[in-house]
């Protein structure tokens, strides 16, 4: 990235002039739209000519190999990676390219992370209530009150995410299970319109895991999800398209029968793997 | 716990909490067994507090709200300051100033309007940014404002940056350091090595009279009081848990939406006008301002008093800033060669020993008293 | 032979006469000769004793200089008994002073027992050049240089006279530049074309004066070519200056580059911020001071074992601190930060009590003193340009271990993946003691170097903790090329805008500077890149 980009894009976080408004103009059909994306670090091209489209309401499984560059995908969309070349609309509107993190969230997209991030030193309730859509401007939190009609929202989600008994716990000690829960959580209380989920499922038990794939798949339709896993057959479970990715570009795209089936994918991924295999 | 998440005004959340409430209650017993017992009770009287002591009890309270200043930012927000006491300085280095005007023709060489120091120097006239020192609500509003806008103009490139951490740490460290090297210079118009001193009075009060002292000694008392109330009213507040959860995990508050930059920024920029203050307060009662305030020592020996107390409790602090600052007053008294080894030796056992500090330990204490009748019982 | 005779000639060219008494040096002289020789001093005219003077160098006496010096110094004086004596040292009340004659000491004598031979002004320009021409002449190449640079701005017309014919005969090539340069001085005084042409490009400042008093010569070409004499010289200073502005900020980045070296070993490929790796600079400092109280007389081999020495006392240090402290606050970068901050406390009044808060003297060897001479407006300190080798050396050898050895590569290992390194066999706990030892003995070759350079005190390393950590900062963590730059860079920046700004203003710039820096570009002027720099 130049320098001089860097400033520009700096610049930025105190642009009080970005424009505000987030309503997403989806009429065209696609809700994110990547066009010949290219990223390198230190000459290594992370993703070379990446092009991604993804419809509204859709929920799209992501894999590939280690380094096929999933997750430096998820960074771009997200704003935490500039990259080198290309472009990244949300609707045909937005330019993330030129948002940074936190316009990019309250846009609507929200992100769980590969591993489980929540503040692990708030409670659970907490956790849900900084993760709530609301007004995320300094005074509007300083002075922010809990009403009731927040407070049943949360427990909403409590109930939805089975963490209702621990609400008052501080996040830290939860297991990995639940913090993956937790953090899914604080992904509904932001209410977005594009979810980035990267391997939602690890780490969980064979009925966590169902519960997810419940969850997932009932989101799909108001919001759009895109989920990256590695576990082959929790894709299959929830899977009506896949995206596979290797070396930074799209290899294969389809239904999972069609992927699993093309000789391409078999040879340089799927080969190798025995889940599908 | 649910105080915290009480619908109430937010500047009202913290007499609400028990903390807040004992804090408030020992402070203030405090103030009035000092203030009685300098009062009513005749010199030569056992019990008696004499002038110099409630002076040095006024230093340590100005101390403590620096500390609590500290542990807001690194408590709740992560970010190690080695450079509040460049804040602290600018608070007093204002206060100084209005100090100084004060002086008026009374100074050696009696000019009218020139401090000592420029007449030694040869100054024709007052240089533009000692003007309006004569003025105490100007002076007053400085010392928010100059410490503020130091913090402004640093915090914004900072945390634009992103540069956190040790980095931070690191940077203002030479910060404070440069403030230093320049406030040494004679040509910055600040009286150079020997700072600000030959005070008179305050308000028309003359500062040597053992009044004003008890006056300044309470004035910070209730600094401190105030003080911690704001930054109690702050942490409580949605903000608080926005700065906790920078703290804990900047990358995943951005994805939420919070912009976490500001938020650093507003909540460093509060710490450094209370430290302002903090220095404001201290200046008048130990009678000098000068560049060692500045320096790199003085400011990590505050994160001192924060680590010994506890961090992220606020008045963990407040303890913390009181012993070692006691502690200090003794050793130096005393055997003044080994204070640097038991300061020394205070980084070290509590870094590695007492990491929650003194804070941690009584949170121990309370939740062994409460848990072993259970286990008795059981 | 051919030499004496030259003397003589020139002797009495110089004093412009040719005396009957050149019979004298025939016969061999004897301390009654002497004697007599310094008896014709001792009167009141002082066109006489300019004659006794000239006499005295047509001697040839191996004495002559000596007296003729010590005359010149006011230290040649007569005793109330008659003997001749030289004044040794002329500031207490009783004077040390040995015989004129047999150079034997007699002991301190009152000033009032002592009669001095008095000369004015006239007598102090001619004993001066004789003296220079006597050393001309001397076997000692040193003495005879030394004695054409004296030379320079001293020529009047007599000598003028005397010494052209003496360029010619000069062995040395540096004793024949000088003294043409000499008598160019005093042509172009004089305004005459050739003197000026011959100084155009020359440094010396009493060039400067020549040319410059040229300037206003009668004929204006004269004039014309003096003044465009004197620009090229300008010229010509400026680049000087301009090397010598380099060579000092080279000289201060090579100090940075040390102190900050074994700090980005530490801190930047282990992560750990050890406040106290200023003092591990002192503890090499200070090994170097005991070395040289162990071996009295021998500075430069004590500072020769010192390196050794310094690179073992800091590491033994460094490994007690991270096994008592930093292991305790692995991943606690900010509490490392104060733990070793508090370290550096303990270690500075550890030195104040058990040896003293006062500087501690280092003496430079020999071998290390006076300085490199370019030319006449530029001189480089030797002691400087070790330092500088010194700090390139350490950098290479560190260099070489970092990507050449095995505990470079598990160095390496460990700070990428630390778990993975684990697993496969790399002993994660010893590579952070070795590493650890590495960079604070790094810390300790930084102050065996720096005892050469500042006063050895307390307060030593507290004096470089916040310089190095700004360069290993403004270099970019974990890039051990980035901290040469970076010290390289800041030393040389530093010393450029002191001239202008103030030797504390600039340093304030600096910092300034690199604060904004940092600003613009947090991971400095060579990131790391990719997902490892992500953390």
């Amino acid at each position: 990235m130049s320098f001089l980009q860097e400033i520009k894009s700096r610049d930025r976080v105190f642009d009080f002039l970005a424009p505000q408004s987030s309503r997403v103009d989806v009429r065209h059909g696609p809700i994110l739209y990547l066009e010949d994306v290219s990223v390198s670090f230190d000459g290594f091209k992370a993703i070379n000519k990446l092009n991604l489209t993804i419809d509204d309401g859709e929920l799209r499984c992501i894999i590939g190999p280690n380094g096929a560059g999933k997750t430096t995908m998820m960074d771009i969309i997200t704003g935490k990676t500039r990259p080198n070349e290309g472009s990244v609309w949300f609707g045909s509107r937005h330019n993330l390219l030129h948002m940074n993190e936190p316009e990019i969230a309250s846009l609507g997209i929200g992100r769980k992370f590969q591993k489980p991030t929540v503040f692990e030193a708030l409670s659970v309730f907490e956790n849900l209530e900084l993760a709530m859509a609301a007004d995320k401007r300094i005074l509007a939190t300083l002075t922010a009150r809990m009403t009731g009609e927040i407070q049943d929202h949360i427990d909403e989600v409590l109930v939805l995410i089975g963490l209702t008994a621990l609400r008052h716990r501080p996040a830290g000690i939860l297991s990995h299970g639940q913090k993956q829960w937790l953090e899914i959580g604080m992904l509904l209380m932001q209410r977005p319109r594009l979810l980035l989920v990267d391997e939602p499922v690890a780490g969980m038990t064979e009925q966590e895991m169902e519960r997810t794939a419940e969850l997932l798949t009932s989101l799909a339709g108001q919001q759009s999800v895109v989920v990256v896993e590695h576990d082959m057959g929790f894709v299959r479970s929830i899977a009506r398209k896949v995206t596979v990715l290797h070396q930074g570009s799209v290899l294969a795209e389809g239904s999972m029968d069609q992927v699993s089936n093309d000789p391409k994918v078999i040879e340089v991924y799927l080969g190798a793997d025995e889940e599908v295999a | 716990m649910t105080s915290s998440h009480s619908t109430r005004f937010w500047l009202l959340r913290p007499f609400g909490e028990r903390t807040t409430q004992l804090f408030l209650g020992v402070l203030l017993a405090a103030l009035a067994l000092v203030t009685v017992l300098h009062v009513a009770l005749p010199q030569g009287h056992a019990l008696h507090v004499n002038a110099y002591t409630v002076n040095l009890f006024g230093k340590y309270l100005s101390y403590a709200l620096l500390a609590v200043a500290v542990d807001l930012v690194w408590g709740y927000l992560g970010i190690l300051s080695l450079g509040h006491g460049a804040f602290f300085a600018l608070g007093g280095y204002a206060m100084g100033m209005y100090l100084m005007r004060q002086i008026g023709d009374r100074g050696t060489y009696g000019h009218p309007v020139l401090p000592d120091f420029m007449v030694f120097l040869n100054w024709e006239s007052l240089p533009w940014y000692w003007q309006g020192f004569d003025m105490a609500w100007f002076a007053f509003a400085m010392v928010l404002l100059a410490p503020g806008l130091l913090a402004l103009v640093f915090g914004f490139l900072a945390f634009r940056s992103r540069v956190t951490g040790v980095y931070l740490s690191i940077i203002t460290q030479a910060l404070t350091f440069a403030l230093m090297l320049a406030f040494f210079r004679n040509e910055m118009g600040f009286g150079g090595n020997n700072g600000l001193t030959d005070f008179r009075e305050i308000l028309g009060f003359n500062l040597r009279s053992s009044d004003t002292r008890l006056g300044l000694f309470l004035a910070s008392g209730v600094a401190l009081a105030l003080g911690y109330l704001l930054c109690r009213a702050i942490v409580t507040s949605k903000l608080g848990r926005v700065c906790v959860a920078t703290r804990d995990a900047e990358a995943r508050t951005r994805f939420l939406g919070y912009r976490v930059e500001r938020f650093q920024l507003f909540v460093f920029v509060v710490s450094a006008m209370l430290a302002g203050v903090a220095g404001a307060l201290y200046v008048p009662q130990v009678g000098i301002i000068n560049p060692s305030e500045f320096s790199p020592l003085f400011s990590i020996e505050i994160v001192l008093w924060v680590a010994l107390g506890g961090r992220a409790t606020l008045y963990g602090a407040v303890i913390g800033a009181i012993l070692v600052n006691y502690a200090k007053t003794v050793f130096t008294g005393v055997m003044p060669d080994a204070w640097l080894f038991a300061l020394g030796g205070l980084f070290v056992l509590v870094t590695v020993l007492l990491p929650k500090g003194v804070a941690g330990l009584f949170a121990h204490l309370r939740r062994r008293h409460v848990t072993q009748p259970q286990e008795a019982s059981a | 032979m051919r030499r004496f005779l030259s003397k003589a000639f020139v002797c009495a060219l110089l004093l412009g006469l040719l005396p009957a008494a050149l019979a004298q040096t025939d016969a061999p002289p004897t301390d009654d000769a002497g004697y007599r020789l310094l008896e014709t001093l001792d009167v009141d005219s002082y066109r006489a004793k300019g004659e006794a003077i000239t006499a005295i160098l047509q001697s040839d006496d191996e004495r002559a200089r000596e007296w003729l010096q010590a005359l010149l110094d006011g230290r040649l004086q007569r005793t109330d008994d008659g003997r001749f004596v030289v004044v040794l040292n002329n500031t207490g009340r009783d004077w040390p002073v040995e015989d004129a004659l047999s150079g034997e000491p007699l002991g301190e004598l009152s000033r009032r027992e002592l009669d001095r031979i008095g000369i004015n002004n006239a007598l102090r320009n001619q004993l001066r050049s004789a003296i220079a021409v006597v050393d001309l002449y001397s076997p000692n190449v040193e003495r005879r240089r030394s004695s054409a640079d004296r030379l320079l701005g001293e020529v009047d017309d007599e000598l003028f006279e005397t010494l052209t014919p003496v360029i010619e005969e000069a062995e040395d090539d540096y004793v024949r530049r000088r003294l043409a340069q000499a008598v160019a001085i005093h042509q172009a005084e004089n305004g005459e074309m050739e003197g000026v042409e011959a100084l155009a490009g020359s440094l010396h400042p009493r060039a400067r004066v020549a040319l410059n008093r040229a300037t206003h010569a009668d004929d204006p070409a004269v004039a014309d070519a003096a003044r465009a004499a004197l620009a090229s010289v300008e010229q010509n200073l400026k680049i000087n200056r301009g090397v010598e502005t380099l060579y000092f900020g080279l000289s201060l980045g090579s100090v940075l580059v040390l102190a900050a070296i074994g700090l980005a070993i530490t801190f930047g490929v282990m992560g750990v911020i050890n406040m106290a790796h200023g003092e591990l600079m002192m503890l090499g400092a200070y090994t170097t001071w005991m070395m040289q109280q162990l071996l009295p007389g021998q500075p430069g081999l004590a500072l020769l074992l010192s390196i050794p020495a310094g690179f073992v006392v800091a590491a033994l240090a460094g490994i007690a601190i991270e096994r008592s402290v930093i292991q305790f606050l692995k991943g606690r970068p900010l509490e490392t930060l104060l733990a070793t901050f508090g370290i550096s406390l303990i270690l500075q009044q550890l030195v104040r009590t058990v040896i003293s808060p006062l500087n501690r003297t280092v003496v430079t060897p020999e071998w290390m003193s006076g300085s490199l001479i370019i030319n006449d407006a530029l001189s480089l300190t030797l002691n400087r340009l070790y330092v500088m080798g010194f700090a390139l050396f350490v950098f290479a050898a560190l260099m070489l271990v970092m990507r050449r050895t095995r505990l470079g590569l598990e160095v390496r290992a460990v700070t990428q993946n630390r778990a993975m390194a684990r697993s496969m066999g790399i002993r994660a706990t010893r590579v952070d003691i070795l590493t650890f030892a590495l960079g604070s003995g790094v810390a300790g070759l930084a102050g065996v170097a720096l005892s050469q350079l500042t006063n050895v005190g307390p307060n030593l390393g507290q004096n470089y903790i916040i310089d190095s950590f700004m360069v290993v900062v403004f270099g970019g963590v974990g890039n051990l090329w980035g901290t040469l730059v970076a010290g390289l860079s800041l030393g040389v920046i530093n010393q450029v805008l002191e001239p202008w700004a103030g030797a504390v203003l600039a340093k304030i710039i600096v910092l300034v500077f690199i604060i904004l820096f940092i600003q613009k570009r947090p991971r400095g002027l060579f990131p790391q890149k990719g997902r490892a720099a992500e953390g």
